[in-house]
């Protein structure tokens, strides 16, 4: 009986600080997260714009918005910034990652240099590479000129406007997939690459029975990151293809229609129910995934 | 992993255009900044400029307040890398090795929230701080960003793999949960706190949109989003414009070749314990 009264003090004693302990995370989370998702989606439900008291208009925002062809734009441009940056991120971080683990000679200074876009702000890179891709000076241009290329105008044309997002997108990216796939790689044991050796297999097999099936925790890691991550592409967009750019119809995202609507037109209830198309979107994409992972991910 | 010979130098060739690829822009963006105005719209196109003058970079810090992007970008990157060890690190600790009443739950609600796109709680973020009257003030680009799930996700994960009896031995010690927390665990997971300190401070150092969004004075700005207003006034004059951008670009990268390291880990960390 004692002992049992000690016991729950003890075990009181012990819940308290715990509750102590995660209180400053609940209340930002309750405020931050919580709290700011709800007034979310009421606002989606609203007119509310910079100022004045929001008014409920029920479904006017949805309704508006999938009447809206700048909506529909915004929808297909960003699957095709997923369908289009994220296999070519994913297979090319492999590649590169396989490579910067081979032995080779300097290859801590090649690993440098491929990190490098992983550490630098979108915002500068964003400024380069609008440099890079314009029309009547930039550097690419100049450089396809030698090879009897006419100009192109890569990010005013709507034929180019979105793929010229994806290579900086994709030139930014694969730096950080392939930290996270390198780290994958050094965990698969030597054993497994020994033993497939002496049973005399080619780089071909080495490749895909052994390295490809080991890393594709890392695989699938990074997958899903980037399409998230993708899914929510917004800084290259605003910074390398101005508003009256004749493109930018054919480069918005959904985030970057979400911005526009809420921070430079002030339709903050319509730009509310944008974000929450995003969210249910990631919704299916990400219980899509869970679903993969069983089938496709080899755990030890 | 051994190579056969006869595909290193094919390894070498394809590794050393890779570099290029990555180290170009970066020279470009060095080489232009050095150039002059005339010069970098010259026609025919001249790779190097004739004399590395250095008016731009006086230029562009005489326009912009630069000092002032550079101390709030660090000061907010501080607030916040310190303020998420500090959370994170308390609640992952309860959340592993302490018993309470609808732990799991808890837990499972606030991972939940990490499915939840940003971009949702962009708006309400605002008119939160509208009622804070904080807008346009340094507090507002680090306030909502203090509490992160993925940093307390991360650290329970290392708690979880230390030895129960480090916190049994310390109790009968007479030790407080606040001790064994501060005294004995946290020391222990140094390695992972110096890992979300590095992503949260690159994390901060990146973010774009909140910057933009939530302050419009010049001396209220980051780096990051002084360049994204830069851009629309001088969007022209890229001499300007590049010699903004390595101003911008070369704290991180000097962090990043000093603890080259601690960075992999960091990043590499995002994968591994997922």
């Amino acid at each position: 009986m004692l002992q049992r009264k000690r016991c729950s003090r003890q075990a009181r004693r012990e819940a308290v600080s715990a509750y102590l302990f995660i209180l400053p995370l609940l209340l930002g989370l309750g405020v931050f997260n919580v709290y700011s998702f709800g007034v979310n989606i009421y606002y989606s439900f609203t007119n509310k714009s910079s100022f004045g008291i929001p008014n409920w208009v029920g479904l006017k925002n949805y309704i508006d918005l999938f009447q809206n062809e700048k909506f529909y734009s915004a929808l297909s441009n960003t699957f095709k910034y997923v369908v289009i940056c994220v296999p070519c991120v994913v297979i090319l971080s492999i590649f590169v990652a396989v490579l910067l683990n081979t032995n080779i000679r300097g290859r801590g200074v090649y690993r440098t240099l491929v990190f490098l876009p992983a550490v630098t702000m979108p915002a500068a890179i964003g400024l380069i590479w609008k440099w890079i891709f314009n029309y009547e000076f930039g550097i690419l241009n100049h450089l396809l000129s030698g090879f009897g290329i006419e100009k192109i105008a890569w990010l005013s044309d709507p034929e180019y406007v979105l793929l010229s997002v994806c290579v900086v997108v994709i030139w930014a990216d694969v730096s950080t997939r392939v930290i996270i796939l390198l780290a994958g790689l050094q965990n698969i044991p030597d054993v497994y690459y020994e033993a497939a050796r002496i049973d005399g297999a080619n780089s071909a097999q080495i490749f895909f029975r052994i390295t490809l099936p080991q890393l594709s925790p890392s695989i699938f890691f990074v997958t899903v990151m980037e399409i998230i991550g993708i899914f929510q592409i917004f800084d290259f967009i605003f910074l390398m293809i101005p508003r009256s750019s004749s493109g930018v119809s054919h480069a918005r995202s959904l985030v970057s229609y979400f911005y526009e609507a809420a921070f430079q037109e002030y339709k903050k209830g319509y730009g509310a129910a944008i974000t929450l198309v995003l969210f249910l979107i990631i919704l299916v994409v990400t219980i899509f995934q869970m679903w993969m992972q069983k089938k496709w991910v080899h755990y030890e | 992993m051994k190579t056969q010979r006869k595909y290193r130098w094919l390894i070498h060739l394809v590794l050393i255009l890779l570099s290029f690829f990555t180290l170009g822009p970066f020279l470009w963006m060095v080489i232009t900044s050095f150039k002059t105005f005339d010069e970098s719209i010259r026609i025919p196109m001249t790779w190097l400029p004739e004399v590395w003058q250095t008016a731009n970079y006086v230029e562009v810090w005489h326009k912009f307040p630069f000092f002032r992007f550079y101390f709030n970008t660090f000061f907010v990157m501080a607030v916040v890398v310190v303020g998420q060890l500090l959370i994170c690190s308390l609640a992952a600790y309860a959340f592993a090795r302490l018993q309470f009443p609808g732990r799991n739950a808890i837990f499972l609600f606030c991972l939940s929230l990490m499915m939840v796109p940003g971009q949702i709680f962009t708006i309400p973020h605002y008119e939160i701080m509208v009622k804070m009257h904080l807008v346009d003030t340094v507090t507002a680009l680090w306030l909502p960003k203090l509490f992160s799930v993925f940093g307390v996700f991360m650290l329970r994960q290392f708690f979880l793999t230390l030895p129960r009896e480090l916190d049994e031995a310390a109790k009968i010690d007479g030790a407080g949960y606040l001790r064994i927390y501060g005294q004995i665990l946290l020391p222990l997971i140094k390695p992972a706190l110096i890992s979300l300190a590095i992503l949260t401070a690159l994390t901060t150092w990146k973010d774009l949109m909140w910057p933009l969004i939530i302050n419009s004075s010049y001396d209220k700005l980051t780096l990051s989003a002084g360049l994204g207003l830069l851009i629309g006034e001088h969007t022209t004059y890229y001499p300007l414009v590049m010699a903004a951008a390595v101003l911008a670009v070369w704290p991180m990268l000097v962090l990043f070749f000093l603890l080259q390291k601690h960075f992999i880990q960091g990043i590499a960390l995002t994968g591994t314990k997922a």
